[in-house]
């Protein structure tokens, strides 16, 4: 027998084709991981759930940008680059209907009778409506004038249209006669209250009062956030598994001409996708504003950045993926922040892309065969 | 074309002969060169700064002069950067034979002014440059002949260590951005003072100037317990943190520096916090009062009140006084030698505080430390070194 037709592969083939050392170095990854996070339990529980709430703080927001990525992705494969300029524009809207026209305290003026915490979850919820409306309307212009003409040409033509569309939004954005070029302090929609949490029970903590040992604290920020989320999540899921225009969305994302032929109509569910993409950005703008307290014209640029990335890691075109994708980013920003070293946070975010990255290729999520909405 | 040529040239050549012999009464004026940027990218910073010089320069003409000798004040505009500053520097000294230089006021025009005058024995001093470079030149040999009149960034840690320490506060937490020498500076500078006076780092934490989501770092803050939080970064990082703080039930009280003097600083994040700065219009002393008084009569604004002096006219007022001071403790405006060791060894009173120089010819004076309380900057104490 001659050993160079030997059936049988040498292992340095075996290694190669199967992507042993890719696996294994994320499995040795992984174990390396989950040691330093359980020795960072062991030392402190409290405080490690007290970073991983803020991680999901963080996560959470993510997740609503993501969406956009993911979701125009799934349908015209368009990486859409001023996702995070229109969650920029989403925040500044809010600003202005919280500053200038106190829109969240409308219910506490109109029906005076309620009590705070109804009227502030009224308030709250009409601004993030009106920065999804304005978002999804800013989107919808965005795509009928500059992508829409696109829409056979290259895939490149599109892409660089939309890093343009990304500047001008920013560039604009920081004109006099928009918002300007400064950092602006963002009111917050309602008071922040912190609760301890402890095991006898949750209690409001007093503002400027230190919290007790071993407790964890919880503001109502967090929980803005987490049920907003979480509420639009289920709602946009409803959405595309159960309304006619969401079967159609998954539908033009299978198959576009043949969706045509079935009496779609592609080009109108193709700008509800990007509205729908857009109002969520522009509710995480409210979110993520009202956490961290600040607007400015470039403040899209890292978090939509970081979103994108949560969009692939979880597999872009995939919604389940981009809420777990961006998850996963929040806490490992969060948390690397607080157990390796700040600097390090999106390094140890970014790595943790490119090595599922090695292993799956399409994201975890992701179906290299067939992407849907 | 030619003809206009000659005739400019021509008028140049007497130009040439006859100012040295107008501006020749070495004996009867004291000239005084004013390096500001009038134009170029902050001309705000060299109008200020020329009020302030021009208050002194009349304050001391009307006492009679210096020696028995008026002040002349020469301005050249040096655009806060390097080719213009030296131009201006050169024009001052060959051309107008001045032998004393306020300026500049940024530090990137600074350091080559101090460059042309040392070998030419021009005393020089800067009222706002801070830059460590300024006296120092990159052996590590102090500027025989430049000085300042604020304090450089380091020292501002110094001071609310000790303003820490004696509001009886024993832990202290850090941060800063790795990526920008002002807080770095600052930071270690606080870190290195609190601890010898007894204080305790308890934590230390670094950020990127992108950073917004500062909650990792806050609950470690939080958990830390520390009672001061230093945060010597610019007024938007400090309206971030600030703000996310009282989300983590952070209690540490927030410490800056300069960075956080601001008209956009948050005061709502910034409650409950003290920074430092060069001077505060709020100061009760009674040179600050008649500074406050004499500027506001010499400057209005468009409504016709009495203007406020900002830090860049108070330090130019203070740099102007000390040199002029410096003169007269050294008995002689001609030799310039002479009035540098004068200044070097000067302690001297000035609106910004008490003045005296150390080796490398920063000045050791007090810092003014403003609180933020009830929505209000207050002065609440002036901390010598």
């Amino acid at each position: 027998m001659n050993a160079a037709i030997s059936q049988k592969p040498s292992l340095l083939e075996t290694i190669i084709r199967k992507r042993w050392l890719g696996k294994s170095f994320l499995v040795a990854m992984a174990i390396l991981a989950l040691w330093k996070l359980t020795i960072s339990f062991l030392a402190g529980p409290t405080i490690f759930m007290q970073q991983v709430i803020n991680g999901f703080q963080l996560g959470f927001v993510y997740a609503l940008i993501a969406l956009g990525y993911t979701m125009v992705y799934g349908i015209v494969r368009l990486i859409n680059f001023a996702h995070g300029d229109v969650f920029m524009v989403g925040a500044f809207v809010s600003y202005y209907a919280i500053a200038d026209f106190g829109l969240n305290s409308w219910p506490a003026k109109v029906m005076p009778g309620l009590p705070v915490w109804l009227s502030t979850a009224i308030g709250v919820i009409t601004v993030v409506l009106l920065s999804m409306v304005s978002c999804a309307f800013l989107a919808f212009t965005i795509e009928r004038i500059a992508y829409k003409p696109l829409r056979n040409a290259p895939r490149i033509s599109a892409l660089i249209t939309a890093i343009g569309v990304s500047f001008f939004l920013e560039y604009f954005g920081a004109l006099p006669i928009a918002f300007g070029p400064n950092f602006v302090t963002y009111e917050r929609p309602f008071e922040v209250v912190n609760w301890v949490i402890s095991t006898s029970g949750i209690v409001a903590l007093e503002p400027g009062v230190a919290p007790p040992d071993n407790t964890l604290i919880i503001s109502n920020i967090s929980l803005y956030i987490i049920i907003i989320s979480l509420l639009l999540l289920f709602t946009l899921n409803f959405f595309v598994r159960r309304t006619r225009v969401g079967k159609a969305m998954r539908a033009t994302a299978y198959d576009k001409p043949t969706s045509r032929l079935m009496g779609i109509n592609v080009d109108g569910i193709i700008s509800v996708t990007f509205a729908v993409g857009a109002a969520l950005a522009g509710a995480a703008g409210v979110l993520y504003a009202t956490a961290f307290p600040q607007v400015y014209f470039a403040m899209g640029i890292i978090p939509g950045l970081k979103a994108f990335v949560a969009a692939v890691l979880g597999g872009i075109g995939s919604i389940p993926g981009a809420l777990v994708g961006a998850l996963i980013i929040g806490e490992a920003e969060v948390l690397s922040a607080a157990y390796i070293s700040t600097p390090m946070r999106d390094a140890v975010a970014f790595s943790i892309l490119v090595l599922v990255l090695l292993v799956r290729p399409t994201g975890i999520f992701g179906e290299p065969s067939r992407e849907k909405a | 074309m030619s003809k206009r040529l000659f005739v400019i040239l021509s008028l140049l050549i007497i130009a040439s002969f006859i100012l040295p012999a107008c501006g020749g009464g070495g004996s009867s004026t004291i000239k005084i060169g004013l390096l500001a940027p009038l134009s170029g990218a902050v001309p705000t910073f060299g109008v200020s700064t020329q009020q302030g010089v021009e208050i002194a320069v009349k304050e001391w003409n009307d006492k009679g002069g210096v020696l028995g000798k008026k002040i002349e004040l020469v301005v050249a505009d040096s655009q806060c950067s390097a080719d213009p500053a030296v131009n201006a520097a050169n024009k001052l000294i060959d051309q107008d034979k001045v032998t004393f230089v306020v300026g500049e006021v940024c530090s990137s025009a600074s350091i080559p002014v101090a460059e042309i005058v040392n070998p030419k024995k021009v005393v020089q001093i800067s009222p706002t440059s801070t830059n460590s470079g300024v006296t120092v030149d990159k052996d590590g040999n102090t500027r025989p002949f430049t000085f300042r009149a604020c304090f450089i960034d380091p020292f501002q840690g110094l001071v609310m260590a000790k303003f820490a320490a004696g509001k009886g506060f024993k832990t202290a937490f850090v941060m800063y951005d790795q990526g920008n020498d002002y807080t770095v500076g600052l930071a270690e500078a606080f870190e290195k003072s609190f601890t010898e006076l007894g204080g305790q780092v308890v934590g230390k934490e670094t950020y990127t100037k992108e950073d917004t989501d500062f909650s990792a770092i806050l609950t470690k803050v939080a958990d830390s317990k520390a009672e001061v939080l230093y945060l010597p970064d610019y007024y938007n990082i400090v309206n971030l943190v600030g703000a996310q703080a009282k989300d983590k039930g952070v209690t540490a009280v927030m410490m800056g520096g300069d960075g956080w003097d601001s008209s956009d600083l948050d005061v709502k994040a910034a409650e409950g916090g003290f920074y430092s700065n060069h001077y505060d219009p709020g100061d009760t002393r009674p040179i600050v009062v008649e500074w406050l008084k004499k500027f506001g009569a010499a400057y209005k604004d468009d409504a016709g009140q009495p203007r406020v002096p900002d830090a860049l006219s108070t330090l130019a007022y203070d740099a102007t006084n000390l040199l002029l001071a410096a003169i007269q403790k050294a008995g002689t405006a001609d030799d310039t030698t002479k009035v540098a060791e004068a200044m070097a060894g000067i302690s001297w009173e000035g609106v910004s505080g008490q003045i005296t120089f150390d080796p490398q010819h920063n000045p050791i004076k007090a810092a003014a430390v403003i609180g933020v309380m009830g929505g209000e900057k207050k002065f609440v104490e002036s901390i010598a070194p």
